[in-house]
């Protein structure tokens, strides 16, 4: 049973498999892929009662002793961030049967979904940088074929741009950990962490550490490094864009606040307060960029980017109150961004456009629609009973415990702001008179996108209600990230 | 003999980003392939390079090269391989349908937009 840890990893790509034997039968693959995906979410949430009660699971492949072998780690940043992931894939899948299209499903979409899934859940819970980059390079190459199926103009223009900019961020990943390796001498995290903690993280460390945040930031879209984003999440379908907007940049994220608090603790001083720098930028520009739009998708693309730079304020204050609201704004950012997606992509269902301005009125034919998507934004804002409530009000009051006063009542703002970009879907695309809705026979079904995106939503507000039961399990989290040695001596224990 | 590969990579760095801030796709490709050899160039420098055996334990040498770069390289040389034949093709579908090689032709609204 030590190897019940790495199921969440291999039961996707074992269905991945077996899906590519049979492509064209829909059947077959629309039921086995959920299978596959209920049964990993029995695995990962029994997996987060386990590193609850028992601590951090780690398995050294080939029983070679720790900073040797290849470590894959479950502590409680990790379980959290995979179950989230994997609930969201089962109803990103669920909202696909309905609104992806025969010929994209006969041609590999399922598998591509499931080994992005294998890639994002190996990046979770690997304890090897060069373990990370492969499953990095698994993730991408999956969502290089998902951003591309189907072959729009559209796909393949944006594709090209985006494949671009993760090649040469992944050739900067390798060069990093080439230095990396030249100065510490070994691969395994924990290990990394103990020698630069010997050292006493030296000049050169610092530098390694900004070209992480480099490479990380490119995969995250933080502040300089965000400007290929909005293009091309706007060009696949809408189920893809959920699981890109919920699951890639938080890969990002979450790799930044792994080295950020297990490498490179030693210089704060310098190294967070460039990541503290950045990360308000990078709310600044994804502001500008919600309210310049009257696109649909770009307004909750845009919001990706504020959230990515709240989750990072949160990091850098390397404060326990902070880094559990960090936590837990990741997780409520996941899921409320994957249905905010949902949503939108019934709204662009319903009319057949993504102009905002040719939207109107919808709100007398699906009035369930409407309070749905208003809960979700109000959840997205952070009004106090849901799910964004909590993680930013910890966030701001680390800022204010680490005296950083203006920063934080910067991210206070950025929520009006929130608030504003998508109230304004809502007062434009559901008040007002009723404007274009497509034909009938094209909206039936309607109710097959509705209750995934539905269930959804109420899974964030029981996450915002139920903060108080969710609590303990994000404090062991932040206890992991602010404690170096907790990792360390879980994975070196020999 | 570091230093000489650090001025031979920079070269081959220097290179990869003159042709990827280039505008036509082709030389794009060309650039992020030259990238490619200069990151897995840098891997093989960064593990040190000495006058010892290759890592094969049947010679019954006493000093070998460190065996953890070449195994490193060897996954980044099959990665960018694969990344490198879908950027490919990927080209030659989007020369097809869009009728252009030139990425400023790309900016912008298509029709279909």
């Amino acid at each position: 049973m030590t190897n019940f840890l790495l199921l969440p990893i291999i039961l996707p790509f074992l269905t991945a498999i077996l899906l590519m034997f049979a492509p064209k039968n829909i059947i077959y693959q629309r039921t086995l892929t959920m299978i596959g995906l209920i049964i990993t979410t029995g695995c990962s949430l029994a997996l987060i009662q386990i590193v609850h009660t028992s601590g951090i699971q780690v398995v050294t492949f080939g029983n070679w002793p720790a900073p040797f072998g290849i470590s894959m780690v479950a502590d409680m940043v990790a379980v959290l961030l995979i179950t989230t992931s994997v609930i969201i894939t089962l109803f990103t899948v669920v909202y696909s049967f309905k609104s992806i299209g025969i010929a994209r499903e006969k041609f590999f979409y399922y598998p591509g979904v499931l080994l992005m899934l294998t890639g994002v859940n190996g990046a979770f819970m690997t304890g090897d940088i060069f373990n990370l980059f492969v499953f990095f390079e698994v993730l991408l190459m999956a969502s290089y074929l998902l951003s591309v199926i189907g072959g729009e103009k559209k796909q393949l223009r944006e594709s090209m741009k985006y494949i671009l900019v993760n090649v040469v961020s992944s050739a900067l990943f390798v060069i990093t950990v080439a230095l990396l390796y030249s100065v510490v001498g070994t691969l395994n995290m924990a290990d990394i962490s103990v020698k630069i903690a010997e050292i006493n993280q030296p000049g050169i460390i610092t530098t390694i550490g900004i070209l992480f945040l480099v490479v990380f930031g490119l995969k995250a879209a933080i502040f300089p490094l965000f400007f290929w984003l909005p293009s091309s999440y706007a060009a696949p379908p809408v189920p893809v864009l959920a699981l890109f907007g919920a699951l890639l940049t938080k890969v990002g994220v979450y790799a930044i606040m792994r080295t950020y608090t297990l490498f490179f603790v030693h210089d704060i001083g310098y190294t967070h307060m460039i990541l503290l720098v950045l990360s308000v930028l990078t709310i600044l520009a994804g502001c500008i960029g919600a309210l310049s739009t009257f696109n649909v998708k770009n307004i909750i693309i845009y919001n990706i980017v504020i959230a990515v730079g709240v989750i990072l304020f949160g990091v850098a204050q390397m404060n326990d109150t902070s880094m559990i609201g960090a936590m837990y704004y990741l997780v409520h950012d996941m899921l409320i961004k994957a249905a905010l997606f949902f949503l939108v992509g019934i709204m662009i269902f319903l009319t057949g456009t993504e102009n905002l301005r040719k939207m109107g009125g919808m709100m007398r034919s699906y009035p369930s629609l409407a309070w749905t998507y208003l809960i979700a934004a109000f959840g997205l804002a952070g009004i106090p009973p849901l799910s964004g409530f909590i993680g930013k009000m910890l966030i701001v009051k680390g800022g204010f415990e680490a005296d950083h006063i203006w920063s934080s009542i910067w991210i206070l703002l950025s929520s009006l702001v929130v608030l504003l970009s998508v109230i304004r879907i809502f007062i434009y695309g559901f008040w007002g008179e009723e404007k274009r809705l497509v034909a009938v026979e094209k909206r039936q079904g309607y109710w097959r996108l509705y209750i995934p995106a539905t269930i959804l939503v109420a899974i964030t507000v029981f996450y915002g209600v139920g903060a108080e039961w969710i609590m303990p399990y994000m404090r062991d989290a932040a206890d992991v990230l602010l404690n170096p040695s907790v990792y360390t001596d879980a994975v070196l224990k020999e | 003999m570091e230093v000489l590969m650090a001025f031979v990579i920079g070269f081959l760095f220097m290179a990869a980003v003159y042709l990827i801030l280039s505008k036509s796709i082709l030389r794009i490709i060309i650039g992020t392939g030259l990238l490619s050899h200069g990151a897995h160039l840098l891997i093989l420098t960064m593990g040190g390079l000495t006058n010892d055996a290759p890592p094969v334990l049947a010679e019954g040498a006493k000093n070998m090269a460190d065996p953890l770069p070449q195994a490193l390289i060897l996954t980044a040389i099959v990665i960018s391989f694969g990344v490198t034949a879908f950027f490919l093709v990927l080209a030659y579908r989007a020369y097809q349908e869009l009728g252009t090689d030139n990425i400023d032709e790309l900016r912008g609204k298509l029709k279909d937009d």
